[in-house]
């Protein structure tokens, strides 16, 4: 197994901070706009972005957390199904407010179909936007693609991509993994 | 992706008794995340969108078979409904004919109540479905149990370490042989409680509590689960008359007042007002009569969902 660390340190907290800036040249004063992290590693970059936005802007941007579970396609596929749910936390209205969904990686696209499902039973949103750490450029499997990206990745299907969080692994790191035979 | 892969030891749900404490705490976690759904504006997911389910009910319901259907319904699965009532079973079909019958319309699930203990367990060895057991005879109502358990949990926190009594007829209750099933298995207490023509003789073997004194059951317990009287089921009479078993058995509020404590009171329903409960516990705070059913919609779609998952 062999891996290569993409991003750490402070180049990662650059990183966090760029999106935080793109955002708010978007949304300005965030006042008609909802972060939501994709269940169960969006969760994180959510919460950070959000903590990013109060101290740069001083605004609290609701944030809320999907889990997916339920919406997605690929249901009893993977021969040790089911997958066990997480909880959804949406303290807040998403109709008519453009809802920024945060998830760490986009890989094949599939995650983030079955989150804009999920997101239509809280109501409609006036828009939908795609915010992602890493972008795994040339492995979708479906048509969508981010409107913020952190880094993006070449990567083939074996590989994996892992991001680590302070509050969560001890410390802020993207990782490539290749499974060597 | 860190996502966690569990599943059940069971291919069907045909007892609590099948069931592993492991399994019980996966249903339970489940439903909560379906309990949310049910909360949003939008109470659909596509999950189960390829199966079918038959709803056979050889008996007579209404809150399961509803409680059922709209958890399919929840969960997209497509769904026909049966009851033999209107079927040719009156023309003299037999059982697995019956399913295999509706099988042979390609379905999945089969979703049956059936007055014969076993019915479940008997078709699941027969016919080539998974068969969920929606109450057999005066055996096992596993959904039923899940939900109970799943309301105790929701009102007080835990199952484990709390008291519970079961009061009434003992002897004809499928919900009483799961609940008590159930609530051990999760490290719960149990007692049941009325009449000595009403408890089986060999239901210490189970190791629940026997209690013949309601106010005594009442005083011990943290949660009372009242049940029917099922004259329908008994075929000789138990006690004298229905008066002296209200008088004895019945829950009311002077009893309820009287405890220097406050318990949980729950009914599987359907209630009989004012013989085994009267009206104004049915209807007092300390009942979560109307919370149990809300719960049992989530509680099968866990189940349903979980079973589906099996499924290669």
């Amino acid at each position: 197994m062999k891996q290569s660390i993409l991003l750490d340190g402070p180049k990662f907290q650059i990183t966090i901070r760029r999106l935080c800036q793109q955002l708010i040249e978007n949304h300005s004063d965030f006042s008609n706009a909802v972060l939501i992290g994709i269940q169960p590693r969006g969760t994180f970059l959510a919460e950070r972005i959000a903590r990013e936005l109060k101290e740069m802007t001083g605004l609290d941007v609701p944030a809320g957390i999907l889990d997916i579970t339920f919406y997605r396609d690929d249901f009893r596929m993977k021969g040790t199904s089911p997958i066990l749910a997480n909880s959804t936390q949406i303290d807040f209205i998403v109709e008519d407010k453009a809802v920024i969904l945060v998830d760490d990686v986009l890989w094949t696209g599939r995650t983030i179909r079955s989150a804009m499902d999920a997101i239509q039973a809280f109501g409609r949103p006036l828009k939908i936007e795609l915010l992602v750490l890493v972008d795994r450029r040339f492995s979708r499997q479906i048509p969508i693609q981010p409107d913020y990206i952190g880094i993006q990745v070449d990567s083939i299907d074996s590989q994996k991509v892992i991001v680590s969080w302070e509050e969560a692994d001890g410390g802020d790191s993207i990782e490539l993994i290749t499974d060597k035979k | 992706m860190s996502t966690v892969t569990e599943q059940l030891s069971t291919r069907h749900l045909l007892g609590i008794k099948d069931l592993t404490a492991n399994d019980i705490q996966l249903i339970l976690d489940t439903a909560q995340n379906f309990k949310d759904v049910l909360n949003r504006p939008i109470k659909k997911v596509p999950s189960l969108r390829d199966i079918t389910i038959a709803n056979v009910f050889f008996e007579n319901s209404t809150r399961t078979r509803l409680s059922f259907e709209l958890a399919e319904k929840r969960l997209s699965a497509d769904i026909i409904n049966f009851a033999a009532s209107s079927s040719s079973v009156s023309k003299g079909e037999t059982l697995i004919d019956t399913v295999n019958n509706i099988l042979a319309m390609k379905v999945d699930m089969v979703v049956m109540r059936h007055p014969y203990a076993g019915a479940g367990v008997f078709l699941s060895k027969h016919v080539d479905a998974q068969i969920v057991n929606a109450g057999d005879g005066a055996h096992e109502h596993p959904t039923q149990a899940l939900l109970d358990s799943f309301s105790i949990r929701d009102r007080l926190g835990d199952v484990a370490g709390k008291k519970v009594a079961i009061i009434g007829d003992i002897t004809h209750s499928r919900v009483a042989l799961s609940n008590i099933l159930c609530l051990q298995k999760q490290g719960a207490e149990v007692m049941v409680c009325g009449p000595t023509t009403l408890i089986p003789k060999y239901i210490t073997s189970l190791g629940v509590k026997v209690e013949h004194d309601l106010r005594r059951a009442l005083n011990w317990c943290d949660v009372a689960n009242m049940l029917r009287i099922q004259l329908e089921r008994q075929d000789i009479a138990y006690f004298p008359s229905l008066r002296e078993y209200t008088m004895l058995y019945g829950l009311n509020k002077e009893i309820l007042d009287s405890l220097d404590k406050e318990i949980v009171i729950m009914h599987p329903g359907p209630i009989n007002r004012g013989v085994e409960i009267t009206s104004d516990v049915a209807d007092s705070k300390h009942s979560i009569i109307l919370d149990q059913v809300e719960n049992g919609v989530a509680v099968r779609m866990a189940v349903l969902y979980l079973l589906a998952g099996q499924r290669g």
